[in-house]
């Protein structure tokens, strides 16, 4: 049995039944108040389980693409129901099956208003996720891209916090926009690869190996990228991100930062560097000054927030900043440390993240200067607090750091002023993670002493996974890189790299 | 059997770290204590073991562990490996000997703090981040020791949390030596680049064999000279040091002693062939160190804060240590540096435990009189301090300063540099050694009472200390001038195969360095040591000494040139202009179409309106036509299917 | 060899259909609308045949059955309507007095 299929229906389906579970009528008849929660954990648990055969079944790399499914769809259009999965896909599809688990025993508990619904739109972009990690039809990645915007959006706009309107509306025009430019350049990669060839089809491996002449495959190219880099983001656009993370409820936090973004990363390693490989290196240059712009852009505001999420979420684009540089850097090193940055900072800041949002929803505010310190109060909120803190300033030895090594490196390679430059980033980024602790964690206590809950064992349990996790990634990337390496669309030269690691 | 005591050596303090940190709040402070004092004990038991097998075995013999891979991709690869030789030999026995002598003095200094775990969880957690950064024979696997030995000093500074002094003190030792990091990180990157690899030994082969350009080498050399004198406390970047005494004092002796600020030295003193090759560099070096040890030194001279006068003695020590490094003398930086450990724990533990029987008072004016009431402590301070002034023959300190000394009277350097200019300046700084560290003692012991002393000192603290004492006497007999005694164990020990140190001086100079802290001490005792003394008070009028009492001024430079305007630039552009022109863009669109919509609905109202009306009307119509009687619409489909009939006869 | 010829069964059927239509307008009795429903689908059944017949297709008696079955599932539900207003207590059978759509 193929289980690509599975990965994407099993969370639409269980999302479905923890909807129905969570109506009044079936809850009350269920006596279970969180019934809801209990069926996506299950779901969640399920397809932890179809992914873990799924990752067992292919011994690693005997071929670069581990799985393959294919049904027609719209066969008078070439467009079929492709899903093919790699190293690449693979790894962040755990990625965010690790968060989401995260999320769920830490931050959907205690969501009572409408909790099926929520669990259903959580679910939903689960599977939205999940769908554009394997999709190789563009049509169908174009569908998923889009399937995982407006569960999101509901999030936001509905269990947002103050703002929350505004910032579900920013989000969705800019993604939205960044989609439409997207849809634009697959349909013109379309019609390229049906005039020179005479067939109609959305197949990623086909239309690879579409021949176009330079200016239009640099025009194609940016419409990808457009829509990428509004979600990585990239600097000039991303003035979605801090909003919507600061006002979208604490699930949808983990979600947006841990997962969303890493879908930008994915997308422009798979459609934007190995589609159009010509077009790319010649973008390169601009691309690594937009990735150095977004390592200190995010960083230097993110020193002079006070706004908890609003600090984590700055942080987080001057930590994408680095995934940009990375791929734009033309090396299989570069890629490799762009991967392993995305990973750890899906990690690092979805668990910061986390606990910010256990923060606020303890002390109801997220502003710095009134929470004070809580190391007296929450010794274990606050040490994992610390530690997220310090991986993300790129503590070497936790993973964040193993992904910049590698892109800085890459980066020196091609241009020693530029890796100088992005290397300020980190002086920057441990100031503002040594501010967030300085003025949470490990602070003169605030004013209000009530007795607050710290994290109960379980809940340090999943985050303490989290830190293993890190560490992991951070002293030993090895067998992560390996695992994760994208496989190209062309299959000699595939051949040729596996050679080449081997 | 060695290569698997090389990890164990790391692993049991990091293994009681975790411990520590996992059980907070669930053990005693005994158990807590015991657990840390535990695990660096078997490190340093480990050490032991590891150094006597190494001296066991053929001389340029090392000891490899190799751990794992970290990556390996095209054109890099770096691994965890670690490797045990002569340096990292030295290195290991001094962390853990005197790490453990810390820590079980600790045990009992802070057995009463609430936070022992978190205590206890860091200072184990540096000890193993400093073993990793001494045993790494990887600059990749060193870096994870040096920012880890940064991430520990931080926390430790800012122990106590309650006080904002003391977390900005932290954050400060953190950010300079995070801004050092990463030029040290853009020389690994450089070096990586060159190479391939960060494994040390080729990187020195590739340099030995001249397979490098000049212009790299020289870049490369600065790139790890500003990250080394960043995490050493070197001018300019000397001040967050005296800030880092806000942490509990054996964090500053483990700071200053044992970790951290050696690693700067030992980075050096590892990559030295390196170093020989950018002879420029070297100059930088010397320069630097000289410029640092005098400008330290006489700050130290007018400090008040017992503390403060040890750290800034402490920055002065590792002045020496750059002096000799860049002369090329790194046998005698590592020398120094392993009395000085010896010395400098002594003299802050001693501190500490004056500080802690005074109840918390550090001004060393209003002490006095201590060598009656506590005269046991008096001896151990009065033997480190004599250790750092480095008096001649019994104490440590001077061989170590004497074959820094004859170190750079014999370098040759090709710039115009004389290195008998700076033979000079390290004479004055041991002048100045010594007057500086009198002072302290004869104010601190000599004297009239003054303030009430409590209690005694606790047997687990008493302990350390005289270890320490003894180390500190005596631990220097291993190396000794030719004009003394051709002793030279030390050097033998680090370059076994090599020259025996052909330090040609003449006697004179050996004696000038025997004098100089003989006469720094009589000139202490003329204005500070006499019962009716000279200088009794601070002259707080005096305006240079007014610059010089937060640090020559330096900080407030910094504050006013670097940090304040950053602080305003961060507070000016705190809002994200991208995000305000798109507010803007949408607020614009917003309020034209509302305009738009206005002056168009005039226009349109009319028709609107009659548009209204001529609906109204026909809706009437229909809404006969739409009466609910079954047979009227069968009339209506046939009536229309006849037109429809007719229509298409017709047509 | 038909019986009847096209033309013939044309006439015929227009006369079935007219009667039908006739008895739909006229009548207010819902019962009997519904008969006269009936006797206009028969009468366009009857010309499917017809045209079947002539055109010697099958189809045409296909067409048959299935308004056969059309036939029968409109006035069964026809018939439950009806029965459904009774039941609701209506009393009266008149098709022009139920345009009010309650109840």
């Amino acid at each position: 049995m193929n289980p690509l299929p599975a990965l994407v229906l099993l969370p639409i389906a269980g999302g479905g039944v923890a909807w129905l579970a969570g109506r009044s009528r079936m809850a009350a008849a269920l006596r279970v108040h969180d019934a809801p929660w209990r069926i996506a954990l299950m779901t969640l648990v399920l397809e932890t389980l179809v992914l873990l055969v799924a990752t067992l079944r292919h011994p690693a790399h005997a071929e670069p693409w581990m799985a393959h499914f294919s049904m027609p769809w719209v066969p008078t259009m070439g467009i079929a129901v492709r899903l093919d999965m790699d190293g690449l896909s693979l790894a962040l599809i755990w990625l965010s099956l690790i968060l989401c688990l995260a999320c769920l025993f830490l931050a959907t508990r205690q969501v009572m208003a409408n909790g099926g619904v929520f669990h259903f739109l959580l679910l939903a972009t689960l599977a939205g996720v999940i769908g554009t990690f394997l999709a190789t039809d563009l049509f169908l990645f174009f569908f998923f891209w889009e399937l995982m915007l407006v569960p999101m959006f509901v999030l936001i706009a509905v269990w947002g916090h103050e703002d929350r309107q505004r910032a579900a509306l920013k989000f969705f025009l800019f993604t939205q926009g960044g989609g439409l430019l997207m849809l634009l350049s697959i349909l013109g990669l379309v019609m390229m690869h049906y005039r020179a060839d005479g067939v109609l089809t959305f197949d990623y491996f086909a239309l690879a190996a579409t021949p176009l002449s330079p200016t239009v495959s640099m025009l194609l190219m940016l419409g990808f990228f457009a829509a990428f880099a509004v979600k990585l983001p990239v600097v000039p656009v991303h003035v979605w991100l801090p909003d919507a993370h600061t006002q979208a409820p604490t699930a949808a936090s983990v979600l947006l930062a841990g997962i969303l973004l890493k879908t930008g990363g994915y997308g422009m390693i798979r459609f934007n560097v190995m589609l159009f490989p010509d077009a790319a290196a010649r973008f390169a240059p601009l691309a690594m000054g937009l990735g150095v712009a977004g390592i200190l852009y995010g960083a230097w505001l993110s020193c002079s927030q006070d706004d908890v999420k609003r600090l984590i979420a700055y942080g987080s684009i001057s930590h994408m900043g680095f995934v940009l540089l990375g791929i734009f850097s033309s090396s299989p090193m570069g890629m490799e440390g762009a991967i392993v940055q995305m990973l750890a900072h899906g990690l690092s800041t979805g668990a910061l993240f986390l606990v910010a949002g256990s923060i606020e929803e303890r002390m109801h505010t997220r502003d710095m200067r009134r929470i004070g310190g809580l190391w007296a109060a929450m010794p274990r909120l606050s040490s994992a607090g610390v530690f997220f803190a310090v991986a993300s300033l790129g503590m070497p030895g936790l993973g964040n750091f193993a992904g910049e090594f590698l892109v800085l490196l890459a980066t020196w390679h091609v241009s020693p002023p530029v890796a100088v430059l992005a290397s300020v980033g980190l002086v920057l980024s441990a100031i503002y993670a040594l501010r967030l602790v300085n003025s949470i964690f490990l602070a003169p206590q605030g004013g209000s002493l009530q007795p607050m809950a710290d994290f109960p064992a379980r809940q340090m349990m999943a985050l303490g996974c989290i830190m293993a996790f890190l560490v992991v990634l951070g002293l030993y990337p090895q067998p992560f890189m390996t695992f994760s390496a994208p496989s190209s669309p062309f299959p000699t030269t595939a051949a040729g790299r596996e050679g080449h690691a081997s | 059997m060695m290569s698997l005591l090389l990890p164990l050596a790391v692993l049991c303090p990091l293994a009681a770290s975790i411990i520590v940190f996992l059980s907070a709040g669930r053990l005693s402070a005994r158990a807590v204590g015991g657990v840390a004092c535990g695990g660096v004990g078997l490190a340093a038991l480990s050490a032991i073991m590891l150094a006597t097998g190494l001296l066991a075995g053929p001389p340029g013999g090392v000891v490899h562990a190799q751990l794992w891979e970290w990556v390996r991709v095209s054109g890099f690869s770096a691994d965890i490996v670690f490797t045990l030789d002569r340096i990292s030999m030295v290195m290991i026995l001094v962390v853990t000997v005197v790490g453990l002598l810390i820590h079980v003095y600790a045990a009992r200094y802070m057995a009463d703090d609430p936070g022992i775990a978190r205590f206890f969880g860091c200072m184990t957690l540096f000890v193993a981040a400093m073993l990793v950064l001494v045993l790494a024979s990887d600059l990749l696997c060193l870096f994870i020791g040096w920012e880890g030995v940064g991430l520990c000093s931080y926390l430790l500074i800012g122990f106590w949390h309650d006080d904002p002094a003391n977390t900005a003190a932290a954050r400060k030792a953190f950010f300079m030596t995070r801004i050092g990091d990463t030029a040290l990180l853009c020389g690994l990157l450089l070096l990586a680049t060159q190479a391939g690899s960060l494994r040390i030994e080729p990187i020195l082969a590739a340099t030995m064999a001249g397979l490098v350009p000049s212009f790299t080498l020289i870049a490369a050399a600065s790139f790890v000279l500003v990250g080394a004198l960043a995490k050493s406390a070197q001018i300019p970047f000397q001040t967050w040091l005296p800030d880092a005494m806000a942490g509990p004092t054996p964090t500053s002796a483990l700071i200053h002693a044992a970790t951290m600020v050696t690693a700067g030295i030992y980075l050096i003193a590892r990559l030295h062939v390196l170093f020989a090759a950018a002879p420029v560099v070297m100059a930088v070096m010397a320069v630097t160190g000289a410029l640092t040890l005098l400008v330290a030194a006489c700050t130290a001279l007018v400090q008040s804060d017992l503390k403060r006068i040890l750290a800034w003695s402490t920055i002065s020590q590792l002045g020496y240590m750059f002096l000799a490094l860049g002369c090329g003398a790194w046998q005698a930086a590592l020398f120094h540096l392993m009395t000085h450990a010896c010395f400098k724990a002594l003299l802050f533990l001693a501190a500490g435990a004056i500080i802690m029987r005074l109840g918390h008072e550090q001004d060393i004016f209003r002490m006095g009189g201590l060598r009656r009431t506590m005269p046991g402590l008096g001896v151990a301070f009065v033997a480190g301090a004599s250790a750092l002034a480095g008096l001649p023959v019994v104490t440590a300190g001077f061989y170590s300063k004497e074959m820094i000394l004859a170190g750079v009277w014999g370098s040759r350097f090709m710039t115009p540099l004389s290195a008998h200019v700076l033979w000079a300046t390290g004479l004055l700084g041991a002048f100045l050694t010594a007057l500086y560290i009198f002072r302290c003692v004869f104010i601190v012991f000599a004297g009239e009472g003054k303030g009430a002393v409590s209690g005694g000192t606790p047997r687990l603290m008493a302990v350390p200390l005289a270890c320490l004492t003894f180390l500190a006497l005596f631990g220097g007999i291993i190396e000794m001038p030719d004009v003394i005694a051709p002793v030279h164990l030390f050097t033998a020990l680090l370059s076994p195969s090599g020259h025996p140190s052909p330090m040609h001086e003449p006697g004179w100079t050996v004696l000038a360095g025997a004098i100089v802290p003989l006469a720094g001490l009589a000139v202490a005792w003329v204005l500070w040591g006499r019962t009716p003394a000279v200088m009794r008070e601070m002259p707080q009028q005096a305006a240079i000494i007014r610059l010089a009492r937060p640090g020559h001024g330096m900080d407030v430079l910094y504050d006013h040139i670097f940090v304040q305007p950053l602080r305003l630039l961060v507070w000016l552009t705190r809002r994200d202009v991208p995000d305000r022109l798109v507010a803007q863009a949408g607020w614009l669109t917003r309020s034209a179409s509302i305009a738009l919509a206005k002056t168009r609905k005039d226009i349109l109202d009319t028709v609107a309106r009659r548009t209204a009306i001529m609906t109204a009307e026909g809706s009437l119509l229909l809404g006969w036509m739409q009466n609910g009687r079954v047979r009227w619409y069968a009339g209506w489909v046939a009536g229309g299917l006849c037109v429809a009939l007719a229509v298409v006869m017709l047509s | 060899m038909p019986v009847l010829s096209l033309n013939e069964s044309l006439l015929f059927t227009s006369m079935l259909f007219s009667v039908g239509l006739a008895g739909m307008l006229v009548r207010r009795n819902l019962v009997f609308m519904l008969m006269s429903l009936d006797v206009m689908l028969n009468a366009s059944a009857v010309l499917f045949v017809a045209a079947g017949a002539r055109w010697h297709d099958a189809s045409g008696q296909v067409m048959f059955l299935m308004i056969l079955a059309l036939a029968a599932v409109e006035t069964s539900v026809g018939l439950a309507i009806i029965l459904c207003l009774h039941a609701q207590g209506r009393p009266t059978l008149d098709a022009d007095t139920g345009n009010l759509l309650r109840g």
